[in-house]
């Protein structure tokens, strides 16, 4: 992985994983597809480079929430919903931090629903992990905003008649400028999309298809378990086709303005016909489809699906100050005081 | 015609400029405020101002309003019966009588009493012929008529001069009380330098309603109010959200520490947003969020970050902030809350004042949640008091709210103008890079405040957050006995704060019949009626509290040197609940008032005299 240009303290050691494992017992249930996502951090971290200092992860509440304990950066456990608007707050304070959030679908989603769709829209730099396992873990199992209609939770026993969010959707129809997904179970596409995340100049947003092993066991499985992921997964590789399935026989490519699964080789398909990923493309159009891609007619896009420039609040909040302190009269609280209509009193 | 020659001097006088939404009320009376303070006068100002933005023209509802209340005297309230209504329409007349005496002065535009202007405000005849305001001295003109004439020259469209009328009576008024026309011209000069033509019409206009008051025979006399004896300095006026704003940067600059305000728009609390959003060449950093909870969030997040953080919010965007203050009070981090209260519950009456939040300020949040409140006592006591509340919240490592209200925000006075050398230092309770005995809830051992440890720091990784927390380490615990213990360090945090506060002030007679006791807002109306007693005979004292939690140390012995007690509140016995609970060995008398209406000096003594008799 290539070096992340910034502005950010990096380490003048390298540093490895040992130095962010904290000194807190991980309390996950075995088998949590957090685990996966705390190894990923602590794999992409240290390659990531910054000073160790700089790293500050960022919570709200959750069973994902607890993230930050796990971890030696410095580290804020929230309140439920408020994760983003609390790390908003951090990175426009010290924009020399590397802001990370771990947030549930709950939190981000429900509660957090304003403050998560206005961070994004705001493009603030911050990179937000989303443990997406389509329930509510810490309070036991009632169904989110992201199970699917239909879902048999503890508080929908005849099943849910709302209809889920499709994070990838929110995140464009809020103006996100970085979009990524990945299965818990693919640790090395994780790191690498991490990497990505942290690279981006923005809100980044990764959505981890995380398994809750004991409220929503293998509710990701149609596409992630091994029998099935080949088929109804598309890994995204920006410059590249869009080819899955067993041989990388499938792909995507775009029939008028749709998107249409064919195989190479039928129908006269050659790869040439088959679109070829831009995840730097300023227009979602594209984007967006794929993010909403889903079985049955199509596989689920993982990777980075969208990375697009665009000026980060973060930035614009010091250019402004920068200009302002050129060119005002107003330098000290000595001025402010003595600025406009004051009077003598002799 | 003959000048009015005759001319009274008085000690001090009340003008209500009112009229429309629309018709300017609010820049006549700056412009006549601005001109008494450089006269010398001393003064406070009030705004009085419709909900609506412009509700339908002549309505009773459109009602706009400015007050001044300026003198040769120490003036501490804005006052409450007008010596002097310029009233621009027959709707803002008929609502501001009830602010009136015998013999008030009403300065009022003829033309504005047509027949649908009279009906929407509810006149059925024209009170300026009808004999109703027999009792008042009534100075009335077809304002429109005589502008229309002096600026006939300048072919300036009818709206243009109907808008102008404010400019008019505002000449008037200056004429009545001695008053000069060169810093309304200066400041024309100023705001319109662009368009002259405007600046010459309203010159004109001002001038017209001055000299047409010079010679008119409805003037009995004129008043001439002598300068005030200010210590000498440079001042100048300020309205209470200002000054909050203001206090709040100087804090940032003395803390050495970057300033972060994270708030939402709302009545009356927005100005203080919109003031500290001008000075980002000081370093501020302002984020309007998406509501109230971000804004507490995102400065709770800045606060860890090592800034000095800020919201700022009025009673509802309080209520949102709630679970938030506990998240500020369990990470022990430094936050100011500026609740710039309004009529309540719910949406209440956001464009006026009272002191109902108290309760909510001091309880309103889940668990044992202590946190210092504080309460600024006249619109230039923001600017110190917002000071403090910093510096207590940076030095303690706790959350402070400082209470406000509509009246101070909006209302203003004059301010001496300190120099920040002066003001007191701001220490903040740093953690030093790489300390290795560094543990995140180590406390001091006399405030019991933590350290700060700013991320970037070298050695100083740690985590905090809002599950209770094992004392010293920080690690979080689930355990029953250091919860109570955490629960118990959290409260004496709070009360040590106690020890470095100023003790409480007892104006008046330090012992005797009856202790006057009051907090926030109404000092100057209390003291005035504190005033006036005294000189009437009476052993009477006024302690008017600034520290609420904790309350100044010598509160017991104070309460103990009068025979009684009364505490005077615009709510229906907030402070005084708090007072039963902190100290119950008093038996407390109450004075409230919940019209979201200032006191009037004259029902508060009412008040007094009962109790003195008894
Ligand atoms: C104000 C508030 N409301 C409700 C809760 C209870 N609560 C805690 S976590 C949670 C949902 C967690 O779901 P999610 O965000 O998806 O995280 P997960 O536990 O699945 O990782 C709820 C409802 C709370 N802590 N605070
Ligand atoms: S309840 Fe589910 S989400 Fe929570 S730790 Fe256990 S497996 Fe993970």
């Amino acid at each position: 992985m290539e070096q992340i240009l910034n502005t950010i303290e990096r380490s003048n050691v390298e540093l490895t994983k040992e130095d962010f494992v904290s000194d807190q017992m991980v309390k996950w249930c075995a088998g949590c597809g957090a685990h996966a996502i705390l190894a990923a951090v602590a794999n992409v971290f240290p390659k990531i480079g910054y000073r160790k200092e700089n790293f500050m992860m960022v919570s709200g509440i959750g069973c994902s929430s607890r993230f930050p304990y796990y971890v030696n950066t410095y580290g804020f456990h929230g309140i439920h919903g408020r994760a983003n608007a609390i790390a908003s707050g951090v990175k426009i304070s010290n924009p020399k931090l590397s802001v990370w959030v771990a947030t549930g679908d709950g939190d981000s989603m429900a509660i957090g629903g304003n403050h998560f769709i206005h961070t994004i829209r705001r493009n603030i730099d911050l990179n937000i992990i989303l443990f997406n396992n389509m329930i509510y873990g810490l309070t036991k199992g009632q169904y989110s905003p992201t199970s699917p209609m239909g879902s048999v939770t503890k508080t929908s026993p005849q099943g849910t008649i709302e209809h889920p969010f499709n994070a990838g959707e929110l995140v464009i129809g809020a103006q996100g400028t970085f979009f990524a997904r990945v299965p818990d179970n693919n640790i090395k596409l994780m790191t690498e999309v991490m990497f990505e995340a942290a690279r981006h100049d923005g809100t980044s947003l990764v959505e981890v298809l995380q398994n809750c092993i004991i409220y929503n066991d293998k509710v990701h499985a149609p596409i992630t378990s091994k029998d099935t992921r080949e088929d109804n997964q598309l890994v995204l590789r920006n410059g590249e086709p869009m080819l899955f399935g067993a041989g990388n026989k499938k792909g995507i490519r775009l029939n008028q303005t749709r998107l249409e699964v064919v195989t190479i080789g039928e129908n006269g398909i050659t790869e040439s016909d088959i679109l070829v990923h831009d995840q730097f493309q300023q227009d979602p159009g594209i984007q967006l489809m794929l993010a909403k891609m889903a079985p049955p007619l199509y596989p689920v896009a993982m990777g980075v699906i969208r990375s697009a420039m665009y000026p980060t609040y973060d930035d614009m909040v010091e250019d402004q100050i920068t200009y302002a302190k050129a060119n005002s009269k107003i330098l000290t609280v000595n001025d402010l005081l003595n600025s406009g209509d004051t009077f003598e009193v002799k | 015609m003959s000048e009015v020659k005759n001319v009274v001097e008085l000690e001090d006088a009340v003008i209500k400029f009112v009229g429309d939404s629309g018709d300017g009320m609010q820049l006549s009376g700056t412009l006549f405020a601005d001109t008494a303070a450089y006269d010398g006068n001393d003064l406070t100002t009030f705004p009085d101002y419709p909900a609506e933005i412009r509700a339908p023209q002549n309505t009773i509802a459109g009602v706009s309003g400015f007050q001044i209340h300026f003198g040769s005297k120490k003036i501490l309230t804005f006052g409450d019966i007008c010596d002097t209504i310029v009233a621009l329409n027959p709707a803002s007349l008929r609502a501001n009588l009830k602010w009136t005496k015998k013999e008030t002065i009403i300065i009022t535009d003829s033309d504005a009493y047509d027949d649908s202007a009279l009906e929407k405000s509810g006149y059925k005849t024209n009170p300026l012929t009808d004999g109703s305001l027999k009792d008042f001295k009534i100075i009335s003109a077809p304002f429109t008529t005589l502008i229309k004439e002096c600026i006939k020259d300048l072919n300036i469209d009818v709206k243009t001069t109907y808008k102008s009328r404010n400019m008019f009576a505002l000449g008037v008024a200056f004429k009545l009380y001695g008053k000069t026309l060169d810093h309304t011209f200066h400041y024309l000069e100023k705001k319109f330098a662009t368009r002259p033509q405007i600046v010459e019409m309203n010159k004109r206009v001002v001038k017209a309603g001055f000299d047409w008051a010079a010679t008119n025979p409805q003037l009995e006399c004129l008043y001439n109010i002598p300068n005030a004896k200010m210590e000498k300095g440079r001042y100048r006026n300020i309205t209470g959200n200002v000054a909050t704003a203001w206090g709040l940067i100087a804090a940032g600059e003395r803390a050495e520490r970057p300033l972060f305000l994270g708030s939402y728009p709302i009545t009356p609390a927005t100005e203080i947003l919109m003031e500290i959003v001008k000075y980002k060449s000081l370093g501020a950093k302002v984020f309007q969020a998406e509501d109230e909870i971000a804004g507490i969030c995102s400065a709770i997040g800045a606060s860890y970050t090592g800034s000095l953080a800020l919201t700022t919010t009025s009673g509802p965007g309080l209520s949102l902030k709630s679970e938030a203050l506990g998240l500020a009070v369990i990470t022990e981090l430094p936050l100011v809350i500026v609740n710039v209260q309004r009529g309540g519950p719910s949406t209440g009456l956001p464009t006026k004042s009272e002191q109902s939040d108290l309760y909510q300020a001091l309880y309103g949040r889940n668990g044992e949640c202590p946190l210092i409140v504080m309460a600024a006592s006249s619109s230039a006591d923001c600017f110190y008091s917002a000071f403090e509340a910093a510096k207590l919240s940076v030095e303690h490592m706790t959350p402070v709210i400082l209470l406000t209200d509509g009246s101070l925000g909006n209302g203003s006075e004059l301010f001496k103008i300190p120099d920040t050398k002066d003001l007191p230092k701001i220490t903040a309770p740093l953690a030093k890079a790489n300390d290795p005995n560094y543990k995140p809830y180590n406390r001091d051992e006399k405030t019991l405040a933590r350290q700060w440890a700013i991320p970037g720091t070298e050695g100083l990784r740690h985590r905090v957050g809002g599950l209770e927390k094992e004392n010293g380490i920080g690690t979080v615990s689930m355990d029953p006995i250091n919860h109570e213990l955490m629960v118990g360090l959290r409260a004496e945090k709070v009360q040590r704060v106690a020890n470095y506060i100023d003790p409480q002030e007892v104006y008046g007679d330090q012992e005797g019949d009856l202790l006057i006791v009051s907090w926030g807002g109404t000092k100057g109306v209390i003291r005035d009626s504190v005033i006036e007693m005294k000189k009437e005979g009476y052993k009477v004292g006024h302690a008017h509290f600034k520290h609420i939690m904790p309350l100044p140390k010598n509160t017991t012995e104070i309460f103990g040197k009068f025979k009684k007690i009364i505490v005077c509140e615009l709510n229906s016995g907030q402070f005084v609940g708090y007072l039963r609970i902190t100290h119950p060995e008093f038996k407390y008398n109450q004075a409230n008032k919940v019209q979201s209406l200032p006191f009037m000096i004259h029902e508060l003594k009412e008040k007094y005299y009962k109790l003195l008799e008894k």
